[in-house]
């Protein structure tokens, strides 16, 4: 690790330190509590009828096989359920005009895409339950398929929503020069293209679908008969999917409680208010006995939200330097069939990140969102981000290439030096710190640029069968959703704040809660370290309560790389807030003066002398209240909700080298360097995995997933069979190092990690696959960059 | 059918439908809620448990099937409340993040090491191959699998758990 700035205190050295995971052990004895393990007395399970057809009338339904069929107690159909189930919720309407289907839980009277839930069991058995799917006869009559994104926006196509009048929902813009941020992006173009000094390059990007594949199928079990009707689910928002199921099904707040307890990763997958989570609910409550669902993974595959799956025209203009003078992008993105919680804001987030880390002093930025007969898109690891970085970063390697400038160098005359921070930004974001030259210096030196381009021209000199390629990508990300004035200024339906609270228990021992809400990422840890750290008590003491409204009753959960640098940063603020309190007790409890005590490893101590009390003394002494200053509460506890002041900004420089076999179009991964910037780091080993991992996820997109559709809307990429995510076999083993420069905008210094190795990875690959075979003439493939596709690139580029 | 089984060291004897999958008879009939199902196609390996010492996918089993063997767990690994070698690796190593994925490939890791007690980088990745993780990448299992080697190798551990 290499220190760029000094990095801020860390009171009693937690900071930096590679703690073992206090979640481990339950999980690695299999002790753990997923959702699917929970049985209920008198529970019932519930199996779902899904819709063969990607769009059609149900003009019939007969359930009445079923409903004789053994251990069956009830069978509903939408129109069972049509008074009750009101809307699914879709929290982000972009634009006031925007156009948006009705989303029922259960399809009422037509389906919209393959997987759409028409019918649901509720027997004594999950056995049974599926048994009796058989017997429900549902009569369809076909209606237009809608598949293509690009034709599906154009004018006179099969609509998906006759009712809407077309399939393009909305359109939103970001203009630099209506904002004021930046030039006209029309004139930097028209100067580029007449300038014998300028040059535009165009390019057509396609984002392919993807699925989340988180390894925990969803599940949800409901107890109606508490006295708050509790839901288990295997969701990332517990809070905001209690909220948005009192809103839309009229149950009082107050009668509703919802637990996430071990959930078995989420990557945005489960960031979202499901049809499946609104059924389980409703029968039972109608039927007034616990029921559960637990979906198979073929059921995921086909009706649990996908991601990315975006259409994207780029245009760059620069002068042959290297120096880019303007941005356009002009974005298609794919809702599927109907609009889910977040899904039309997710490419929208993209909008403040297609220009990187960049100095772009014109930039334009539209995007419309349209229906497609598909499964919905939603949130998946980075939404909206990766898409753009990968926009912004194929298109800098590609003016790179178009002027036979080397792809390092064309970044470095663009990017922000670390000298201009904070530096607003063409798409109206204020970048606090930031050191790109420090990053991309270790990268180079830990990837051996130079040795590996000596090779790369070697093997092109002699022809060899397997060409060396080299990718860039030199990455920003905003992190930390959000400022709430921001998320109120995009139209978005809740603020970004964490709410977090400490408490001094009388025995010294602490607990916190916090109202994000883990699912692997390892928080409990992580934030026990923060708060050792702070209140100078021993690791092992803090105990932090997460993920059940009823313990933990406030918050706004885990995405967005938000738990450490909002949720983390107000359980620092309520460890001072603690502090603060016990000072005037601990003050009277030594007869000095306030200002007299220092605060240090967990003690107060009377400056210059040895006299001192231990915060963990002041608990018992509050507990106890016999002796009290005057006018203070016996009390420690404290409750903070903090609302960042701005998003965080962590980056870095990847960088690639893939083997392309030129003959089988085959790419193997020769070795990958990632060296990230997330600020002060609490816990390294944690940092690292979620380095790893994420890495993985996309490196995956640029070589192997794609939710795959036929003709007829069928998911031809329905299981783990044909959804190719990579094994340990098809990885190598990555080299990550970091850089520290340390937030401002926040006083832990911390800015997320948990999409930066999603988000850099995939144009990072897809770069070095480009580098290799664009000598034949190749300018652009497809991803998943399948041994396929490169191999007819190569062939056609050849020609 | 009646079927007779001993799982992490207790005989069981149960009456189960022939169509009823292992995984399904641990879980639901058992309780041994450790082993979990993470895919319906025998890709993922989340619910590979050890069938007479030999890892098998228990959802590629049926329960009959089991009738008169022996299976282990996860939850059969730690003994007398010391974790086996591969446990233990696999927590000092952050060798798993979300933990669903872990039974699974703690139970294919031992299977492989008892193959092969001291398997190169390659051959871990190989061996691992039917076990799918969507959070950590491999590095840090295929590190905690070294790590366990060793330690296994050095003989300073207990024997793998109950089936062995």
């Amino acid at each position: 690790m290499t220190a760029v700035a000094e990095p801020a205190s860390s009171p009693a050295g937690e900071f930096g330190r590679s703690r073992a995971r206090k979640e481990d052990a339950h999980l690695i004895t299999g002790r753990s509590r997923w959702t699917g393990n929970l049985t209920l007395p008198g529970m019932l399970h519930m199996a779902v009828l899904r819709s063969p057809l990607a769009h059609a009338r149900i003009t019939g339904i007969d359930v009445s096989e079923a409903k004789s069929m053994p251990g069956v107690v009830a069978v509903y159909t939408g129109a069972d359920l049509a008074e009750e189930q009101g809307d699914l919720p879709s929290a982000w309407p972009i634009t006031p005009d925007m156009k948006k289907p009705p989303a029922p839980a259960l399809a009422v009277d037509t389906v919209n895409f393959a997987g759409d839930a028409v019918a649901v069991v509720l027997a004594r058995s999950d056995y049974e339950a599926h048994d009796a799917l058989e017997g429900i006869d549902v009569d369809y009559e076909d209606l237009p398929v809608v598949l293509d994104l690009e034709s599906a926006a154009a004018e006179g196509s099969e609509l998906v929503h006759p009712d809407l009048g077309t399939n393009v929902s909305a359109t939103w813009k970001l203009d630099s020069g209506e904002a004021g941020s930046g030039g006209d992006v029309e004139q930097a173009i028209a100067e580029a293209e007449s300038s014998p000094d300028g040059i535009v390059v165009r390019r057509t990007l396609r984002q392919q679908r993807l699925v989340p594949a988180f390894m925990e199928p969803r599940a949800v079990v409901v107890d109606p008969n508490a006295q708050q009707a509790t839901m288990w689910s295997s969701t990332q928002i517990p809070h905001i999917l209690k909220l948005m199921l009192a809103m839309t099904l009229g149950i009082p707040e107050h009668k509703l409680r919802v637990i996430a307890p071990d959930v078995g990763g989420g990557f945005g997958g489960k960031l979202q208010v499901t049809p499946e989570e609104v059924l389980t609910l409703l029968t039972a409550r109608r039927l007034g006995k616990p029921v559960k669902y637990a979906e198979s993974r073929s059921e995921s595959m086909q009706a649990a939200h996908h991601g990315r799956a975006q259409l994207q025209k780029l245009t760059l203009a620069a002068k042959r330097d290297g120096t880019v003078t303007g941005m356009k992008v002009e974005l298609l993105a794919d809702m599927g069939a109907y609009m889910r919680l977040l899904s039309p804001g997710i490419p929208v987030l993209g909008a403040f990140m297609f220009n990187g880390i960049y100095k772009i002093p014109a930039y334009h930025f539209s995007c419309s969102p349209v229906f497609t007969s598909k499964v919905p898109t939603d949130a998946y690891r980075g939404a909206g981000r990766p898409e753009a970085t990968f926009g912004i970063e194929r298109m800098m390697s590609e003016l790179a290439a178009e002027l036979g400038i080397d792809p390092l160098e064309i970044r470095e005359k663009n990017w922000i030096t670390h000298e201009e921070f904070p530096f607003n930004t063409v798409s109206g974001l204020t970048y606090d710190t930031g050191n790109y030259e420090a990053a991309t210096a270790r990268a180079r030196e830990l990837f051996g640029y130079d040795a590996l381009r000596r090779e790369q021209a070697e093997r092109r000199e002699r022809k060899d069968p397997v060409q060396l390629g080299i990718g860039v990508s030199t990455f920003t990300e905003m992190c930390g959703l959000a400022p709430s004035r921001v998320l109120g200024s995009l139209d978005y339906g809740a603020g970004g704040w964490e709410h977090a609270q400490v408490r001094m228990l009388p025995t010294g021992k602490v607990e916190v809660v916090t109202g994000i809400s883990p699912h692997g990422q390892g928080h409990v840890t992580g934030f026990s370290q923060v708060v050792a750290d702070r209140l100078g008590v021993p690791f092992d003491d803090v105990e932090i309560i997460h993920g059940d409204t009823q313990s933990a009753p406030k918050g706004l959960d885990t995405y967005g790389s938000r738990s450490l640098t909002v949720g983390g940063v107000a359980v620092a603020h309520a460890v001072a807030t603690v502090i603060a309190k016990a000072r005037p007790i601990a003050a009277h409890m030594m007869e000095c003066a306030e200002d007299d005590l220092e605060f240090t490893e967990g003690r107060f101590q009377v400056r210059g002398t040895e006299k001192a009390v231990g915060i963990t003394d002041v608990a018992l002494a509050v507990f106890a209240a016999h002796d009290m200053p005057e006018g203070v509460e016996p009390s420690l506890d404290s409750d903070v909700t903090y609302d960042p002041e701005n998003f965080s900004f962590p980056h870095g420089t990847h960088l690639c080298a893939v083997e392309v076999d030129t003959e089988t179009g085959r790419v193997e991964l020769r070795s990958y360097v990632a060296v990230d910037d997330v600020g002060r780091v609490v816990n390294p080993m944690l940092v690292e995995g979620q380095v790893h991992g994420g890495l993985a996820q996309g490196i995956a997109q640029a070589l192997f997933e794609e939710a795959v559709y036929d003709e007829s809307g069928t998911l031809l990429s329905g299981s783990f069979a044909e959804y190719l995510i990579p094994t340990a076999a098809d990885l190598p083993s990555f080299t990550t190092d970091r850089t520290e420069t340390p937030a401002t905008s926040n006083t832990l210094g911390v800015k997320g990690v948990g999409e930066a190795g999603t988000i850099a990875s995939t144009p990072a690959v897809v770069n070095a696959v480009l580098d290799a075979v664009r000598q034949f003439g190749v300018r652009d493939i497809d991803m998943p960059c399948t041994p396929m596709r490169v191999w007819k690139a190569i062939q056609e580029g050849a020609r | 059918m009646r079927i007779t089984v001993d799982v992490d060291g207790t005989r069981y004897s149960d009456e189960v439908e022939p169509r009823m999958l292992l995984v399904h008879y641990l879980r639901d009939q058992l309780g041994k809620v450790g082993t979990v199902s993470g895919c319906d196609t025998s890709n993922c390996g989340a619910c590979t448990v050890h069938l007479d010492g030999r890892s098998v996918k228990s959802c590629s089993v049926l329960a009959v099937q089991a009738d008169g063997h022996e299976v282990t767990t996860v939850e059969g690994l730690a003994q007398d409340g010391t974790l086996h070698p591969v446990q233990e690796a696999f927590h000092e190593c952050h060798a798993l993040q979300c933990g669903y994925c872990t039974p699974g490939m703690i139970m294919q890791s031992i299977d492989l090491l008892e193959e092969n007690p001291d398997p190169d980088e390659q051959q871990v990745r190989e061996g691992l191959e039917g076990n799918l993780c969507r959070c950590t990448g491999y590095q840090n299992i295929v590190k905690a699998v070294q790590s366990a080697a060793g330690t296994m190798r050095e003989g300073s551990a207990p024997q793998a758990g109950g089936a062995r």
